[in-house]
């Protein structure tokens, strides 16, 4: 086994300092030493984007790096954006059009949706939907979670229009 | 699954990074981006003793605009590329193809150097750098060199980089504002691994295309450029006839092995509707 490394970063706004093994992915790091299971650690191989989250305030794979990578970063998962109320209204349309089913993808969904908006402000609903199409639904229930998006966007880009 | 246990280290120079790879040789992996290398290992592909991650050396990353090229570090992340004001207005076959590159997480992460030296079969950015002429710098413990992408890549995951060469460039020649271009790609999800792709570019001049680069990606080992294709049509005006003849010619230099979902004859198809499609983009 190879020797463990110290590590710093800031998660969700809070400086912490671990020792990890170098194989560490991020994903694992944040669930298994810091305990926040709401970033989701399924695939680990990049294809399913469960374990998205934010570094330096863009979203990334957990699984394709590793927790020593993130030395110095600022990391930030679903609760310390929704924290910030940074997702409200993304979170409300995706409650009011039910597109979190088993609630699995949804934090990977909702970090991902959450650059969309920044990103592509005046995505069609096709661009909505390549843009999530790294993030897999297991209950299939893209429909909705695309509504949502979609209804966001519309919402964001009238009342940009109104100020 | 897990990765296997490694040692990391991220060393400051590129002193350090040549020193490393001569003490551990086969047994030590850079680490780029990792978009590749993490799944691979995580699917315990390969078993590195150490990996080393150069995304603290200085001097490899980033867009500049220099006199007769774009020259893009090997560090620069393909999310910068597809964002880049300067590849939007100079290299737009760049701009196309970004997007097609995995998913904006990955493209976060995954850098052009990586895509380069890991050389898969279908990559978008191998088969661009063919397209576009452009150069590849090496550097190692002995300086720096240059390899036309063109004699770059050799076969399957292979390269002309030397075990102990990183990626520090690529340098892409400005194209002639008579300059078209046009990337296409066909997938079974938007951003999985391609059935067949196509980096297309060439002069437009007089309603007839010259100078044309037909280079396709996921139909061989390496990008392969359909040199008997293009003969086909330079200098000539695009009808059925030019097209049929260039698609039967394509038949003899594209040999596309089948995959899990695409018979060769399925590719060889797509290959030429990407094309007739391409070719149509070029010319307006």
């Amino acid at each position: 086994m190879a020797d463990s490394m110290v590590v710093q970063m800031v998660v969700n706004g809070i400086r912490v300092e671990k020792h990890v093994e170098p194989r560490m992915h991020l994903v694992d790091f944040l669930r298994d030493t810091l305990e926040i299971k709401t970033v989701r650690v399924s695939c680990e191989h990049g294809f399913c984007g469960a374990c998205t989250l934010r570094v330096d305030g863009d979203i990334v794979r957990g699984c394709l790096m590793l927790a020593v990578q993130a030395q110095d970063c600022e990391v930030e998962t679903v609760d310390g954006a929704s924290d910030r109320g940074d997702l409200l209204d993304l979170q409300e349309a995706f409650y009011k059009r039910n597109a979190a089913q088993c609630g699995f993808c949804t934090p990977g969904m909702l970090l991902t949706a959450s650059a969309l908006l920044r990103e592509r402000p005046n995505a069609t609903r096709e661009q909505v939907r390549e843009y999530i199409s790294g993030n897999y639904c297991r209950c299939t229930g893209y429909h909705s979670i695309v509504d949502a998006v979609c209804e966001v966007l519309e919402v964001r880009r009238l009342a940009g229009v109104s100020q | 699954m897990k990765a296997p246990p490694f040692e990391y280290i991220k060393p400051g120079s590129l002193d350090e990074v040549f020193s490393l790879l001569d003490r551990y040789g086969d047994d030590a992996r850079i680490l780029a981006g990792g978009q590749t290398l993490m799944a691979t290992l995580n699917m315990r592909l390969s078993e590195p003793q150490l990996l080393i991650d150069i995304g603290s050396i200085e001097g490899l990353r980033g867009i500049s605009l220099l006199d007769g090229c774009v020259s893009i570090g090997a560090m620069t992340r393909h999310s910068e590329i597809e964002d880049s004001a300067v590849i939007a207005e100079y290299l737009p076959l760049l701009s196309m193809a970004a997007p097609h590159v995995a998913h904006r997480a990955i493209r976060n992460r995954g850098t052009l150097g990586g895509s380069l030296a890991f050389s898969d079969p279908a990559a978008e950015w191998p088969a661009c750098t063919v397209a576009l002429d452009a150069t590849i710098v090496l550097v190692g413990k002995g300086g720096e060199r240059r390899v036309k992408a063109g004699d770059f890549f050799l076969d399957l995951y292979t390269t002309a980089m030397q075990p102990d060469e990183i990626i520090k460039a690529c340098e892409f020649p400005l194209p002639a504002s008579s300059s078209r271009s046009a990337f296409l790609e066909l997938a079974r999800r938007h951003g999985d691994y391609a059935i067949v792709g196509l980096a297309a570019t060439g002069r437009l001049q007089g309603g007839v295309l010259t100078d044309l680069h037909l280079v396709f990606l996921g139909t061989a080992n390496t990008p392969v450029r359909a040199r008997a294709a293009e003969a086909r049509i330079e200098g000539n005006v695009l009808d059925s006839t030019v097209l049929d003849s260039a698609k039967s010619a394509l038949t003899t230099e594209l040999l596309p092995a089948a995959d899990l979902y695409n018979g060769a004859q399925t590719k060889l198809h797509l290959a030429g509707v990407l094309m007739g499609r391409a070719l149509k983009q070029l010319l307006v």
